[in-house]
């Protein structure tokens, strides 16, 4: 076994081992939607008055609003009265019973990431007791974070524990009105992660959480909010599997980031949930709301992102970059095979003086796969000084997929310096050839070109996120050329 | 009466009034002047959520009244129009004074073999078959008020047709010009153009504003290129600080076609253009060069849109931008690759200089590709003057605002050098000189 296979099991396994807390007691809620589930959710939550209030003043002006059009994306209407909004255990009696009954595609798939075998069964969903759904993520290391006096925990657990820090920070980043898909999350999201790095301290280890969607039927509605007081570092991963699964299964998450004076926050994501089959069917629509706020000076928010699943990707990271000197940054690869679509891309505010913010986006488009940067640059008339570097490159691998750009820039200040550059091509016939005429086979010829391709964006993540995300793409993108 | 009806209303009493004083001959063309006026009025312009209209409010021109102008304007003297004629060399001219044609201004073009010059307004007034087909509504208005609009009022223009294999030696000098009325008027022209096969030409559309003028045009340019034909297309835009454009330039080109345009956005209050070629066949070719100078209030936004139908086309797209006073330029370039479109090559860029506090540019490159085997890039850049080659010049001795003048002369030459034949370099020159000292001015405002 390499070195990075053994790098991904060791991940996984040590993911594991820490474990997840199966919420036994969730039970299911009919599907649909009106006050009363937003006011069960509450309930069941144990929430304080405000959470439901908060949660109600999202709901109605959620019913008022229309869901967005303009994302360069196709996709059948969504019944949101057909979702269940509190995630229940789903039903043992349709699960497989064995290994035996899944389907063998999917095991080969959790071969080539090196998925250890006790791990598969419960990817797979086969029906065991370890089962579990949106409701929590244990976190052991908490002894040590709570040394430091770190606060890391599950979103419900703050708001019964920390009901201060979270009436003052939710929604001060994606307000409950921001848009369609944030304003549903803010009515019913179940949980999500919360943490918070206090003044001067910085979190001795990276934090990590998986989200994994596991009962059909359900929608996926997380909430994070992450806090870096003055000077604080925090650096926090992401990742996301999910199993086969016929139904679209719809997500919709916030992430709020707040750094506060010379704080820096780190935000990594692997996002591999299941992207439907290679006719399209099935797959999870991912319309996320991300942004960071770099409220004090001297702040720093970082996103790296390697999407690889999902049907549907509807994600826009962002930074404010309100405090002056602050500095914002996006590094994305975003994949879309077979009939994935992905339009996503970053928005950075320029409103402090001498703000930076940098984009580095690499989209790779194959089979019958549609992949958009969509990125704004905006430049206020109070910040002088901000400059802004942007990068997008699209490679394509097969002649029915495309490749979209579509990048706004707003400058409203004359000391602004903003530059944009995008590249389109397909992989080199030379170099492949090249790869060839050393030995080397097409699917690693293919594999090296698509690593270089995303280098600049592989060095922004913490090491094993890398060794993952690399055969997360290898996996993705086999068989799309040649 | 709502807000909406209001802003339409000059123009649905113009409608009245030109349906009533001049009757149609041809049945076809009563029927299209009323489905192009019905579809305008159920369309109403754009509105702000509209992301072709993003960054232009439609609200400047909805609050003004133009009067659809239906008189001949009074003569003008032709000195008035020196500075935008071309005499680097002869040229053959036609001139239009607040839309209509001005015969006595103008050149008949006569004894060209293979040329035919069709003056619009005497055409529609007999049985202007030759016009039907290019006034299909399927090809000329699809989703856009402004087309439905000016095939509505249509009444003045040119449609120019070159046979195969046909050279044109002289230039052809089309000038629109915005004369003051006693109310500001609209005025509709309309421009087809076809080149047979390998015939080449060059046409200078250019859109001029007398001192006082405040009037609204709204044009349409239909250019149709047949196999290996090559056209080079001048647009001069040097309207009055109270002019309004809005301008559709849409181009067809066939196999191994070639078109060029220049584009100099040197005057106006609130002008938008449409610039969209359809490359429908091999080894068509376009070049789309630009620039914008901007100060005062003025609003100034250029869309581009190539569309790559086929294999083995090529684009080319420079535009450049100096933004200065108060001035709002926008810049959107959209390139479409369509499936099957391989060998497409085509590159893109958009730089700006934006001089001063309380200007605003707001630029969007756009790629739309649905094919792998291509190279297309593109690139967009915001910034100012370089300090650096300030610093050198004024080490050399060079004063402050003539170092100034000098980067920006070159940043604004770079589309100069673009123009191929010298006369029409020299032409530009002289268009684009008359106007850059002013915003030199501005920038020390700032």
């Amino acid at each position: 076994m390499t070195a990075e296979n053994q790098n991904v099991e060791k991940l996984m396994r040590g993911e594991y081992r820490h474990g997840f807390v199966t919420d036994i007691e969730s039970d299911t809620v009919a599907p649909g939607l009106n006050e009363d589930v937003v006011r069960l959710i509450s309930v069941k939550k144990n929430e304080p008055q405000f959470m439901l209030d908060w949660r109600l003043k999202a709901y109605r002006r959620w019913t008022e609003m229309q869901e967005p059009q303009w994302a360069h994306l196709q996709y059948p209407p969504i019944d949101y009265q057909a979702i269940s909004y509190y995630s229940a255990p789903k039903s043992k009696a349709n699960a497989p019973k064995s290994l035996a009954e899944v389907d063998p595609k999917l095991l080969e798939t959790y071969e080539k990431l090196g998925v250890p075998l006790h791990e598969r069964a419960k990817l797979a969903g086969v029906a065991v007791d370890a089962v579990f759904d949106s409701v929590s993520v244990a976190t052991t290391f908490r002894n040590k974070l709570a040394e430091a006096g770190v606060i890391f925990c599950p979103f419900s657990e703050a708001v019964q524990q920390h009901p201060e820090l979270v009436e003052k920070y939710l929604g001060s980043v994606v307000p409950y009105s921001d848009n369609f898909f944030a304003t549903l999350n803010s009515a019913v999201f179940s949980d999500g992660s919360f943490v918070f790095v206090p003044s001067g301290v910085r979190c001795p280890m990276e934090l990590s959480t998986y989200f994994r969607i596991n009962a059909a039927n359900t929608g996926q509605f997380e909430r994070t909010l992450i806090i870096a007081e003055e000077g604080a570092y925090v650096s926090y991963l992401e990742g996301c599997t999910a199993p086969m699964r016929d139904e679209n299964q719809l997500h919709a998450a916030v992430v709020e980031l707040v750094a506060l004076e010379n704080a820096q926050i780190k935000y990594s994501t692997v996002q591999n949930w299941y992207p439907g089959d290679e006719r399209g069917v099935g797959g999870i629509y991912n319309f996320v709301t991300k942004r960071g706020d770099c409220r004090g000076a001297n702040s720093r928010i970082s996103w790296t992102q390697v999407e690889t699943g999902s049907a549907i990707t509807w994600k826009y990271p962002s930074v404010l970059l309100k405090g002056d000197n602050s500095i914002g940054e996006f590094y994305s690869v975003a994949v879309a095979n077979h009939y994935q679509q992905a339009d996503t891309g970053t928005k950075m505010i320029h409103i402090g003086r001498n703000t930076k913010s940098t984009i580095v986006s690499k989209g790779i488009s194959a089979g019958h796969g549609q992949n958009s940067y969509r990125g704004l640059v905006k430049v206020l008339a109070g910040a002088e000084n901000a400059r802004n570097y942007t990068q997008c490159d699209s490679l394509l691998m097969s002649g029915l997929c495309g490749a979209h750009t579509f990048p706004y820039m707003e400058v409203k200040n004359p000391t602004a310096k903003v530059e944009h550059e995008a590249t389109t091509s397909k992989i080199s016939d030379d170099q492949l050839f090249y790869c060839r005429s050393r030995g080397i086979d097409t699917e690693d010829a293919v594999n090296m070109i698509v690593s270089g391709f995303c280098k600049d964006v592989f060095k922004e993540l913490p090491m094993e996120f890398a060794v993952e995300a690399q055969r997360l793409l290898a996996v993705t993108l086999e068989g799309a050329v040649g | 009466m709502n807000a909406v009806a209001e802003a339409l209303r000059p123009y649905t009493e113009g409608f009245a009034a030109l349906t009533s004083a001049h009757a149609d001959k041809a049945p076809w063309l009563i029927n299209l002047r009323r489905d192009a006026f019905a579809h305008f009025t159920a369309q109403g312009f754009p509105g702000e959520r509209e992301e072709d209209w993003k960054y232009t409010s439609l609200r400047p021109l909805e609050k003004r009244r133009f009067v659809s102008t239906q008189s001949i304007p009074e003569q003008i003297q032709p000195a008035l129009l020196e500075p935008v004629l071309l005499c680097e060399q002869p040229a053959y001219k036609l001139i239009f004074i607040n839309g209509r044609y001005a015969p006595a201004l103008s050149d008949a073009v006569d004894g060209v073999s293979g040329l035919r010059i069709t003056e619009l307004s005497t055409s529609l007034k007999h049985d202007a078959r030759s016009l039907q087909p290019w006034l299909t509504p399927e090809t000329i208005w699809k989703r856009d008020s402004f087309t439905a609009l000016n095939t509505a009022f249509l009444q003045d223009g040119v449609l120019i047709e070159c046979d195969a294999d046909v050279h044109l030696e002289l230039p052809l000098q089309l000038i629109f010009v915005s004369h003051q009325q006693p109310q500001p008027g609209a005025c509709y022209p309309r421009i087809l153009l076809k080149l047979g096969a390998r015939s080449q030409a060059t046409v200078i559309e250019t859109y001029y504003g007398l001192v006082g003028s405040a009037n609204f045009t709204a044009s349409v340019t239909q250019v149709l290129l047949d196999d290996s034909a090559s056209l080079e297309h001048m647009h001069i835009h040097r309207e009055s600080p109270g002019d309004f454009h809005v301008s559709r330039v849409a181009i067809d080109l066939q196999r191994a076609s070639s078109y060029t345009s220049h584009t100099f956005n040197l005057g106006g209050l609130w002008i938008r253009t449409d610039l969209q070629a359809r490359l429908q066949a091999p080894q068509a070719r376009t070049v789309f060069n630009g620039l914008y100078t901007v100060n005062g209030r003025q609003h100034v936004d250029n869309h581009t849109c190539i569309e790559h139908l086929s294999p083995e086309t090529r684009s080319d797209e420079l535009y450049h931008g100096i933004i200065g006073g108060h001035a709002h330029a926008v810049f959107n370039g959209k390139v479409i690759v369509a499936k099957h479109a391989v060998k497409t090559d085509a590159a893109q860029s958009n730089n700006n200089l934006l001089l001063s506090r309380g200007a605003e540019i707001d630029t969007k490159p756009e790629l739309e590709i649905y094919a792998d085997d291509v190279q297309c890039s593109h690139g967009a850049t915001i910034g100012q003057l370089d300090k650096q080659a300030l610093f050198y010049l004024r080490s050399r001795g060079i004063d402050e605002q003539s170092a100034r003048d000098m980067l920006m002369e070159a940043f604004a030459y770079r589309l100069i050098e673009r123009i191929a034949a010298p006369e029409l370099r020299a032409y530009a020159a002289r268009q684009v000189n008359q106007v850059l000292p002013g915003m030199t001015a501005v920038m020390e405002q700032s």
